[in-house]
């Protein structure tokens, strides 16, 4: 793929985003939310920061927030792609239960758990497939195709399992979910590999700019030469993908495959962390590594509450409370607000 | 002497006669049974179980499978009204809705018998229902943990079922009171873990940091089985034995949780019996043979299992079931 020479995006889009100085890095919104999130648990569990070793691994409650980040951040990787071509995949979590549910019962069979991950893996993209074609060829609209995959899925994942959770004791599938690689916990090794791949193959090619440009206005990007279609059907199965290797983890952890609750309302996890890394729904430019940071917002939050002792009926509330003080501050509105407040100018 | 051999020969008759009765009761009776859907491992048990007790008794049962939706389930029903079967089973999907069809069943003379879950509406609109009581369920795995620990000082931690759910409810609700006025246990923790494997181990990896380690926590109580199953995989991941450092206690009884009773790392489980069909047959026989009207609640037993219950045998009786 050649970089195109012409900048596709309409006028008065804010240019592309260049490498910036670390210094920026941390005063981006994203960067603030997540630290004040992991203050407030600081304040709440005082023994929130501790990392120590245990068992040939690194143990704390940082390390399960990154552990269990994990697999909405991979959700999110894929999701950023197609939320940049300005279309949704709504039907991640249902294949996260189709890509679990295959592995447990293959091994469950007696078939070689590399095979099986393989053919759970295959799963994932052949479901990310099917709903590149129907938003491509059959030209559907993505939220309406994915919904298609995301109802059927988990019934093609319980008929898979026959309703029951498949348990399992294969060592490769439960390496996946919990095992450790130099004392990280496999999930968070998966998410991060998989999250530099993909930011490279975006970011060091043309791939980025094409989907930013078929994002910003389809048809314009065909005219201009370039397969949009075939760049849809990319992206709509690379979040097949990712959604299978979440699939896999998630079964790995809990050494069994639960067709009805695997990956349960994971999809709008991974919305939301892609929206909180600054991604627009409206198509155009995206940010993996700040969705991946967006992921891990949300599960800051999540163990904050488990560790911070409020009763369970606060959730939710504190949960959303958190996530709108966060969109706030990335609006256009609070942007403006903060350009005006004495001493912001640079 | 010979009043007393006639009379023994009557009551024996009797007895004959009645057995006959037994063995006929429901032999060749057509019953409709409108299934929920297959929402849980428990309720696919319930389904298996149901077909079983119905062969073991010779019914026909004509079974429907509703998908989770009430519009199925009516549509089934009305259709079992136009087959006129002998009696109608209902699993109930919501509790609402339900008048303007059991109406129509019992102007057919069918009776109807809820199972599992309730209805609001007139009670003279289903002859009874068959159901566990959550409560007490609570208050059984409560009570095997008070005796459990004895005068031991004891920090418990709890899994709660999906909030705002009746399960997740009168469990709890059964627990405290089982717990109230001991001085020595105390529920230190109580957070959601959504009646999921995954929810269970996450919930209990935050205890177990916010307390000690674990060091600080001497049992934990799981609203169901499969958050507890999940717990103590965190309870291994932190380097505790789950079982003997910290007690585990959870409701349903489905296989898994037998397996973890017999690798030593669960103590006890209360189980939510799938066999809701059974007294339900039950009340039906007693109600055609003798006209017995059963009591509008039948409560199923819950039954209290601990590793000294042949684990490996019902965990093997179980499996087969659709769990």
């Amino acid at each position: 793929m050649t970089r195109p020479t012409v900048d596709l995006r309409p006028t008065g889009q804010p240019p592309l985003p260049r490498p910036r100085p670390i210094a920026t890095f941390f005063t981006r919104p994203q960067v603030i939310a997540l630290a004040a999130v992991l203050l407030v648990n600081w304040a709440l569990f005082p023994g929130f920061f501790t990392i120590t070793w245990q068992d040939g691994r690194l143990f704390g409650s940082l390390i399960d927030v990154l552990n269990r980040g994990a697999p909405v951040a991979i959700l999110a990787i894929g999701m950023t792609m197609v939320i940049a071509t300005k279309g949704v995949d709504l039907s991640v979590g249902a294949v996260m239960a189709i890509s679990g549910a295959t592995a447990a019962t293959l091994v469950t069979n007696g078939v070689p758990a590399p095979v099986a991950v393989l053919a759970a893996l295959g799963t994932g993209v052949l479901c990310g497939l099917w709903n590149g074609i129907l938003v491509t060829l059959l030209d559907i609209q993505p939220i309406i195709a994915t919904l298609v995959l995301m109802v059927a899925g988990r019934g093609l994942a319980q008929l898979i399992t026959e309703g029951t959770i498949v348990t399992f004791a294969d060592p490769l599938l439960i390496f996946i979910g919990t095992g450790s690689f130099l004392g990280l916990p496999m999930p968070v090794v998966i998410a991060l590999v998989l999250m530099i791949l993909a930011t490279l193959l975006v970011r060091r090619t043309a791939l980025g700019l094409l989907i930013e440009a078929v994002g910003v206005n389809r048809s314009a990007a065909r005219f201009a030469g370039l397969k949009a279609n075939a760049l849809l059907l990319i992206v709509y199965t690379f979040a097949g993908f990712c959604a299978a290797i979440s699939g896999l983890i998630v079964a790995g952890d809990i050494r069994g495959a639960d067709a009805n609750n695997a990956g349960l309302w994971l999809e709008l996890d991974a919305i939301l962390a892609v929206v909180i890394g600054g991604t627009s729904l409206m198509g155009g430019r995206f940010s993996i590594p700040m969705a991946v940071l967006g992921a891990m917002i949300i599960q800051a939050m999540n163990t904050g509450i488990l560790i911070s002792g409020f009763s369970p009926e606060f959730n939710l509330v504190v949960k959303s409370a958190v996530i709108i003080v966060i969109l706030v501050l990335q609006s256009p509105l609070s942007a403006r607000l903060f350009r005006r407040l004495p001493g912001a100018q640079k | 002497m010979k009043l007393i051999k006639t009379l023994a020969l009557g009551a024996g008759l009797a007895g004959l006669l009645m057995s006959a009765a037994y063995a006929e009761g429901l032999q060749g009776k057509v019953i409709g049974f409108s299934q929920i859907g297959s929402e849980s491992g428990w309720r696919a048990a319930e389904t298996s179980v149901t077909k079983a007790e119905a062969e073991a008794r010779g019914i026909d049962l004509k079974f429907a499978d509703a998908q989770q939706k009430q519009e199925n389930q009516i549509k089934a029903i009305r259709g079992f009204i136009a087959q006129g079967v002998d009696a109608i089973l209902v699993a109930p999907v919501v509790a609402t809705g339900w008048e303007e069809v059991l109406t129509e069943a019992k102007e057919a003379n069918i009776p109807v018998v809820l199972l599992d879950r309730g209805i609001e509406g007139p009670e003279d609109l289903y002859l009874t229902s068959v159901a566990s009581d959550q409560v007490k369920e609570g208050r059984v795995a409560g009570e095997w943990l008070v005796g459990a620990v004895g005068d031991k000082q004891c920090n418990v931690v709890e899994l709660q079922g999906t909030v705002g759910s009746s399960p997740a409810i009168n469990r709890k609700q059964g627990f405290e009171e089982a717990l109230a006025g001991k001085a020595n246990l105390a529920i230190i923790r109580s957070q959601t873990g959504d009646f999921t494997r995954s929810k269970g181990k996450e919930v209990m990896e935050g205890f177990l940091k916010a307390e000690g380690g674990g060091a600080n926590i001497c049992a934990v109580y799981a609203h169901n089985d499969d958050m507890a199953v999940g717990a103590i995989q965190a309870i291994k991941d932190a380097g505790l034995k789950p079982g003997t450092d910290i007690l585990v206690v959870s409701i349903d009884a489905v296989p898994d949780i037998f397996a973890a009773m017999v690798a030593g790392e669960a103590n006890a489980t209360v189980e939510l019996t799938p066999n809701m069909a059974g007294p339900a047959f039950d009340a039906l026989q007693a109600y055609w043979d003798a006209g017995t009207e059963p009591a509008k609640f039948i409560i199923t037993e819950s039954k209290l299992y601990t590793p000294a219950d042949d684990p490996q045998g019902e965990y093997d009786r179980r499996k087969g079931l659709g769990y």
